[in-house]
């Protein structure tokens, strides 16, 4: 809902800035999952979670791309995702978290996947119309990536004693980052001042309401702790973003300044 | 059935094929037809889906975004491949589960070219000029095969494989023109695949045991050695035209035969991988196996949670 | 073994107007699921608008062997055809 006009123009560095704070989660949750490609529980599941790391990749391009033409020439959409240093990446948390095992991934999708369609249905209304499209079409794919995380939530946590296990430790694990889902950066709240991004602590009460639905529906329990991880979106990661940036900037480092 | 009955059967169904009619699933078939495509398309289907391994390897690594997405949905087409293929093999009366029993125990094989590494970006080009290339000769005359599931699947295998070579062939072409170094890395892995890739079509006639009677069932159109030369003559030219030189001395075209003569095959090398003794043998099977054993809570939570709903909606309608 | 993912039967309207056509099977562990994965596995590349899909089990097939007592006396039924009724050139639209 965005009916004032900004009557004045957000500058390209901050803006750039805000959907670096928007890509680079899809980026590093499109590296997780694509890490599991062949690896999966069976064939079905491979090729569905691939299909998922596509889509994401597929929204990072389109984000990296239009930042990149921001940049006027100054970088490209690789420079943007290979060549910068780790506390330039402003993914959260959440989504560099590794595969330990299968009921981490879906519950890493699905925390992230709740997120990010309310946060694209926004989005959808922003009014610089680049991203106002990503976010349309990106809508589609998520839709189907929530369905597809939820469905699971529900077969692992009402599945065998075993897979209620699994996956209600990765929830309780996983819970601690989703706080910051919802924390807001300088560039976040430029952004909204300019109409064109999204104040996303608006979205926390439905995105836990959503979250706590399915975690019962699943008969999973909704972890109570009130101690939340951040530092993420400052460009602060955890121990294993090194790792992670290490084999996604292998080739862009060791051979820099070539085609491919 | 007595003998003569059982004969008589399986000159009516061999007529059949020689008419180019095509078999399906329910239809009589001699025992040893069956078991020979169980073997056939379920090997094809191990080696699409250990395939995915060597290649899966670099997704994680790959240079641009756009190599990444490309290379992440060839691999993932290679584990739709491997389905098309076990559901066609499972219309034979096997099920999936066996089938990779007999991939994780070693019994079943699967095309030894993914036993060697890719230790390079330019494996990856590599592997889809030269791997892809020598698959899609043995494909394309596999679409009309007699076993009318097989040829379907294969239809659509080739129909998808199609963007994969190209894939290859540009990684290839773009590192043959660029730096020094990317050159470098390109012809190393030529050199390094390019046998592999012969020996991937498979024994000498004269050492191939099935040829007669897949020709027969149409399993196979060409011999070993007809598709090998068959794939050096598109090859060669493909190699000189990007700069890069294939790693044969005796490699000569020949007037006479119209056909490039080539040097001698290490097969002693074919057969120490095909026996299991190749780099990367153990990795890939391993992988495989950690796959199946580590993803089995997650398949039988599953099936208990949809055993729960549907006796939950059983309760409901009474 | 007696958990598989049992198997299931997939089919495809590739554009409206279309009837489904038969695309494959998979393997699934609920109808939710089998739906699911055949969008992921056989419409990768806009190959479909619609999908079904059905337990393989719950499928009954004809015998090929009895075949010649299902088929063939459709053979000689030509009257069935438009073909079989001769009129004169002069007739149009029928």
């Amino acid at each position: 809902m965005f009916l004032i006009k900004a009557n004045f123009t957000m500058k390209n560095e901050n803006k750039v800035q805000y959907i670096f704070g928007i890509a680079d989660n899809a980026l590093i949750l499109g590296q997780r999952l694509s890490e599991l490609c062949g690896h999966g529980p069976n064939l079905e599941t491979d090729i569905a979670m691939t299909n998922m790391a596509l889509d994401l990749l597929g929204q990072t391009r389109s984000y990296y791309q239009y930042a990149a033409q921001l940049t006027e020439g100054e970088k490209t959409e690789d420079d943007i995702a290979f060549l910068r240093t780790e506390r330039q990446y402003k993914n959260v948390l959440l989504v560099e978290q590794p595969n330990r095992h299968f009921g981490y991934v879906i519950t890493r999708q699905f925390f992230y996947d709740v997120f990010h369609l309310l946060f694209l249905r926004e989005l959808e209304n922003s009014t610089d119309s680049t991203l106002a499209a990503i976010a349309k079409k990106g809508i589609k794919e998520v839709s189907y990536h929530q369905r597809f995380s939820s469905d699971w939530m529900k077969r692992l946590g009402d599945g065998t004693k075993e897979s209620h296990e699994k996956v209600q430790e990765a929830v309780d694990d996983l819970w601690r980052f989703t706080d910051e889902l919802f924390h807001m950066t300088a560039d976040d709240t430029l952004a909204v001042e300019h109409h064109i991004g999204i104040d996303v602590k608006t979205l926390k009460d439905r995105y836990y309401q959503i979250v706590s639905e399915i975690l019962e529906e699943a008969t999973l329990k909704v972890p109570e702790t009130k101690w939340f991880q951040k530092g993420g979106k400052q460009g602060i990661h955890s121990e294993h973003m090194g790792y992670l940036l290490s084999d996604l900037q292998y080739m862009q480092r060791t051979y820099p300044n070539m085609k491919w | 059935m007595s003998e003569k009955e059982i004969k008589n059967l399986e000159e009516i169904f061999d007529q059949r094929i020689a008419r180019d009619e095509k078999i399906e699933p329910k239809d009589w078939m001699p025992e040893k037809y069956r078991k020979t495509h169980i073997r056939q398309i379920s090997q094809h289907a191990h080696s699409e889906i250990v395939g995915m391994l060597p290649e899966g390897n670099w997704i994680s690594r790959a240079p641009s975004m756009r190599r990444k997405v490309a290379l992440l949905a060839k691999v993932q087409d290679e584990a739709g491949h491997g389905l098309y293929l076990y559901s066609a093999c499972e219309t034979l009366g096997i099920s999936r589960d066996e089938l990779y029993d007999q991939l994780h125990t070693g019994k079943a094989k699967y095309s030894s070219i993914f036993n060697y590494p890719t230790i390079t970006w330019a494996d990856i080009g590599a592997i889809g000029w030269l791997v892809d290339g020598a698959a899609i000769i043995n494909q394309v005359p596999l679409c009309s095969t007699s076993y009318g599931p097989y040829a379907r699947a294969m239809v659509r295998v080739c129909k998808e494989e199609s963007f994969h070579q190209r894939q290859g062939y540009e990684i290839m072409m773009t590192l043959a023109k660029g730096t020094p170094e990317q050159k470098a890395m390109a012809q190393d892995a030529l050199d390094r695949w390019w046998w592999p890739a012969l020996m991937m079509l498979g024994p000498t006639d004269a050492e191939s045991v099935h040829t007669e009677q897949s020709m027969k069932w149409k399993l196979k159109r060409k011999t070993n050695d007809e598709l090998r030369q068959q794939f050096i003559d598109q090859t060669v030219p493909q190699a000189d035209l990007i700069g890069l030189t294939i790693p044969d001395a005796n490699l000569k075209w020949n007037e006479e035969t119209n056909h490039y003569d080539f040097g001698e095959i290490d097969w002693d090398e074919f057969w120490q991988v095909v026996k299991g003794h190749g780099p990367c043998n153990k990795e890939r099977l391993s992988a495989r196996v950690n796959a199946w054993e580590e993803g089995k809570w997650v398949r039988d939570a599953a099936m208990a949670y949809a055993k729960k709903e549907e006796d939950k909606k059983l309760k409901k309608a009474i | 073994m007696k958990n598989n993912w049992p198997l299931w039967e997939v089919f495809v309207r590739s554009k409206n107007g279309l009837e489904h056509r038969h695309f494959g099977s998979l393997h699934a562990a609920d109808a939710e699921m089998a739906l699911e994965n055949a969008r992921d596995v056989y419409t990768r590349r806009n190959e479909g608008v619609s999908i079904w899909v059905v337990e393989s089990k719950n499928i009954t097939a004809s015998n090929p062997d009895n075949s010649e007592e299902l088929f063939d006396p459709a053979h000689d039924k030509v009257y069935r055809h438009p073909t079989f009724y001769t009129l004169p050139d002069e007739v149009k639209h029928m």
